[in-house]
């Protein structure tokens, strides 16, 4: 009987959230967020399907008593933050939230699986941090002067980054974490916020020479931290979002480009310097030819995705536990084989559909600081999906970063909600400048509307 | 795709009409939008392609501790031969366990391999695919209600039990390997490597097989064994020098008195014989070892490379399954010595037996050469077919005017060179090569070497065997192959 069921939520998982994807892109068909709510609701009837299906499939696995008590206290959690953001913030954008807390779910599921009590800590995590950033939609969409605390933000930045270099410890190569009391943080992750604050006041109302050269000097100094605690998936994090909102800022194909070419030259010269850099690369090009050492981490990625196939193995089915570091950064690989490559598949484009969202949002700012913070947040987001997801497939060299919202990490998730946050506080204050000057709602729609023309 | 177009459209519009220039970078942002889409796309097309495409061949590894998961849950299917006879299935002891058993004992030991301790053969090839289950869903919901196990996938090969029987009789307690197949096709017909062992005793025996290191029977000699390829490796040099001469080697003529000397260095016949005088195609069907250091001595080094590179030696064979690479050294700066020794087939040259058997098979199929398959076709439980192995070119080894001067020559060899006592055959004709490789500074011992080809009108199965320490390819090897023949003609 027991697999009977497992089979039955294997195939449920599948179809819920690829019914769920496809809805997050058919919202646009509809013009205003009245019309739309039937999606919406209907996504978070999909959500609770999903969640509830994986539970009931690890409890035929094991017959534990406990997966009731962590799948009450995860549901009505993840359900609570849907309340309390739509009580507090009715204008925020529900599609936005609806994919937080699909993230969310979806990590907590896989997290259980893989540890059930890793998983508990991170929804305490999860709660504590959204709690924590409802405060950010209201403080972004009313105060005004963010823009004023540029050399603030400079110094917060490259002070937390070089207390990393100086005082941490080295773990698996990296000097990644910070220890305070008995709590441990990464400041790489936070300080993404703070540099896309800090670059976006430098470059919002002026950009003649001697601002680009400012801006590329704090950045250049970001990454040079970074580099040397070996923290290079941060780095080319810090990197890209700095050309991206130089060139959006400067409206310069040059600058796109000239980032390329250092880019280029970055990757060329981080090979000939550093070895760790040189094992990366070995461990892409080959990794089942090197799988007793660099190659190891890879190939056991590989190995879940490839035997979980299109439709996965099953949610308790399958063997995560043999690919290392797979509850943070290999955590795509354990989803793709045991919910299925098609499922991850969905993920990905779940993902997608956050940041076309927030480019949209940053596109409606006419003010020109909320606009950059709006795209360096989207583009470190998107980025940090890319990598993560990149490496584990193995169509990019492994960088070690987290896949945001999914992975276990405090620092990771607290930092994520952040930025949804800020990213909502600007949907909300953008939703209050447009209803002002134009009171006919056919503007809003129609700016709305054409996000998702692709599709 | 106009994804950010009406935004921009509109923007513009605002713009102008009320006069105003802040800064407004949509465009740009559409652009990094575009980029970001563009690279989720390609990442995207890669997962289904790994999916899709790669997934077999990287998840069929050792290291992939998953295969004991599955082997829990399903029974592990069947291996069969090409008329469904099963060569390894799964049966059930009283104890309600499992247990791997091989009907055919020894003789499909090597090529259909065990599961049991590690994998081998077409049970590691497919390791996978006979743990997957792709049977009728209403049978798989049916087993599951009832708490059965489902049966994996079954494995259909290319194997010919009969040809595989007759090679494992021939060859008896002999060692050496027996290797055929289509030369149509490619499809592998029998795969036989001595000493053997019984697949059903690689638990209890595992020690004991490894131990023995004089004959490792484990080891899959037709695939892994390096041999030098005596006299067989005329073919290659024969075929460079109708290639040096466009094809017309008619004028070529040799005094042979048992031995050869040039530029100091000496070659003999086998068994010191004098074959007197001969022309090109009787040089190669006696072959004498003098006439051929003669020919090597005139043949150009740099083109002799070529030709050896273009037989694949030296490089990668386009198999799906673990072997030994060919190796022949022979370069500008290669001494006369060298020169006529690799000419004859002794100095450091060696070949595995696919790789000859390949060879023997582009000359035989026009010079085209397919690529060697085992594996046919993999059917579910319920015998529908879930996928079939198609015959794949490889591509061309020669052109077809030189296969056809050395199928000649090679049915020469079996009406009156050194395999005439093979010329007697009911229905079919044989043609092909004997060699006498000599392995030791004893050279009284030598592999015996025959590799060739058969069929009634026209080539259709090619043959290599090798007997170690077996003497005279002509009288040692050569029967053996004909038994593998008759099995397959008649």
């Amino acid at each position: 009987m027991g697999r009977i069921v497992i089979e039955i939520s294997r195939y449920m998982i599948i179809i819920c959230m690829a019914v769920y994807t496809i809805q997050c892109f058919a919202v646009f068909r509809f013009s205003n967020e009245y019309d739309r709510k039937g999606i919406y609701l209907r996504q978070n009837f999909f959500m609770v399907v999903i969640h509830f299906a994986g539970f009931i499939s690890l409890y035929a696995r094991d017959g534990d008593i406990r997966y009731f008590r962590a799948y009450l206290i995860q549901q009505l959690g993840v359900l609570a933050i849907l309340v309390a953001y739509k009580l507090i913030y009715p204008r925020a954008n529900a599609l936005v939230i609806n994919n937080m807390c699909m993230l969310i779910t979806i990590g907590l599921l896989i997290l259980t699986r893989i540890s059930y009590d890793r998983a508990m800590r991170q929804f305490y995590i999860v709660m504590g941090s959204v709690a924590v950033t409802l405060i950010v939609p209201y403080i972004i969409s009313h105060i005004r002067f963010f823009e004023k605390f540029k050399w603030v933000y400079v110094f917060v930045g490259i002070g937390s980054l070089a207390a990393v270099l100086l005082f941490s410890t080295v773990i698996n190569g990296s000097k990644l974490n910070i220890h305070i009391a008995s709590y441990t943080f990464q400041p790489s992750e936070y300080v993404k916020i703070i540099f896309v604050f800090a670059i976006a006041s430098i470059l919002a109302r002026k950009h003649g020479m001697r601002e680009i050269l400012i801006s590329a000097a704090v950045a250049a100094v970001h990454v040079i931290l970074l580099v040397a605690s070996r923290d290079l998936g941060s780095a080319i994090i810090f990197f890209v979002v700095y050309f991206a909102m130089l060139y959006a800022a400067t409206k310069n194909i040059l600058y796109y480009l000239m980032g390329f070419a250092a880019g280029a030259a970055g990757a060329y010269v981080g090979y000939r310097m550093f070895s760790h850099v040189r094992v990366r690369v070995t461990a892409f090009l080959d990794p089942i030819g090197n799988i007793t050492d660099a190659g190891y981490q890879i190939s056991q990625s590989l190995f879940a995705i490839g035997t979980g196939g299109w439709l996965g193995m099953g949610i308790g089915q399958g063997a995560p536990s043999t690919i290392p570091v797979v509850s943070a950064d290999f955590i795509f690989a354990a989803i793709c084989e045991e919910l299925g490559v098609v499922f991850g598949m969905c993920l990905v484009l779940l993902c997608l559909s956050c940041f076309v969202m927030f480019m949209n949002i940053a596109m409606k700012f006419e003010d020109p600081f909320f606009k950059l913070v709006a795209l360096g947040l989207a583009v470190a987001y998107i980025f940090q999906v890319f990598l993560t997801i990149g490496g584990v497939i193995k169509f990019i060299p492994l960088t070690g970063v987290t896949l945001p919202f999914v992975s276990y990490g405090g620092t990771s998730v607290a930092v994520t909600c952040c930025v949804f946050a800020v990213i909502q506080g600007l949907y909300i204050s953008k939703g209050k400048d447009n209803a002002r000057p134009h009171p006919k709602p056919g503007d809003f729609k129609t700016e709305n509307l054409n996000i998702m023309e692709l599709e | 795709m106009k994804l950010f177009g009406s935004v921009i459209k509109k923007r513009e519009k605002i713009k102008r009409r009320e006069g105003r220039h802040h800064i407004d970078s949509n465009r740009q942002i559409a652009v990094i939008t575009y980029l970001f889409l563009f690279l989720f796309i390609a990442m995207l097309v890669y997962l289904g392609y790994f999916t899709q495409v790669k997934n077999k061949s990287v998840i069929n590894n050792t290291y992939n501790k998953r295969q004991a998961l599955l082997e829990s849950r399903l029974i592990r299917g069947d291996i069969l031969s090409r008329d469904g006879e099963v060569l390894a299935t799964t049966m059930s002891d009283n104890d309600g366990g499992y247990y791997r058993s091989y009907p055919y004992r020894n003789t499909f030991a090597h090529i259909v391999g065990y599961s049991t301790h590690g994998v081998l053969g077409v049970e590691s090839m497919e390791n996978f695919t006979l743990l997957s289950c792709d049977g009728n869903i209403v049978t798989r919901v049916r087993n599951d209600l009832k708490g059965m196990k489902n049966h994996g996938d079954n494995v259909y090969t290319t194997l010919n039990t009969r040809m595989q029987e007759a090679a494992y009789d021939a060859m008896d307690d002999r060692k050496g390997a027996v290797i055929a197949m289509n030369v149509k096709t490619g499809e592998l017909l029998c795969v036989l490597s001595k000493p053997d062992f019984d697949p059903n005793e690689v638990m209890a025996k595992w020690d004991v097989f490894n131990a023995d290191t004089e004959n490792s029977p484990l080891l899959n000699r037709a695939f892994l064994g390096s041999y030098p390829p005596g006299s067989t490796f005329k073919i290659v040099t024969a075929l460079e020098y109708l290639k040096e001469h466009n094809g017309n080697v008619s004028d070529y003529g040799f005094e042979c008195t048992g031995s050869f000397e040039y530029k100091g260095s000496v070659i003999s016949c086998y068994n010191e014989q004098v074959h007197g005088w001969l022309n090109f195609d009787d040089s190669f069907a006696n072959s004498c070892n003098s006439s051929f250091a003669n020919i090597s001595s005139q043949l150009s080094k740099r083109r002799f490379a070529d030709t050896i590179d273009s037989l694949m030696f030296n490089s990668e064979l386009p198999l799906p399954f673990k072997y030994s690479e060919g190796y022949c050294d022979i370069g500008e700066d290669s001494s006369t010595d060298d020169l006529l020794q690799t000419g004859i087939g002794q100095g450091r040259t060696l070949i595995s037996p696919i790789h000859m058997l390949m060879i023997t098979s582009a000359i035989a199929n026009d010079g085209v050469l397919m690529r060697p398959y085992v594996v046919s076709s993999v059917v579910n439980s319920d015998g529908g077919t879930i996928s079939t192995v198609k015959a794949r070119e490889y591509g061309r080894l020669m052109d077809s005017r030189y296969s056809e001067s050395l199928k000649k020559m090679m049915r020469q060899v079996v009406v009156n060179g050194t395999a005439r006592r093979i010329f007697d055959t009911k229905g079919y004709e044989i043609s092909g090569k004997t060699g006498s490789a000599e392995y030791s500074s004893n050279k009284s011992l030598s592999h015996a070497w025959f590799t060739g080809f058969a069929g009634a009108d026209e080539p259709e199965i090619a043959v290599t065997v090798i007997v170690e320490g077996g003497g005279s390819g002509g009288a040692v090897a050569a029967p053996v192959a004909k038994r593998v023949f008759d099995a397959y003609f008649n």
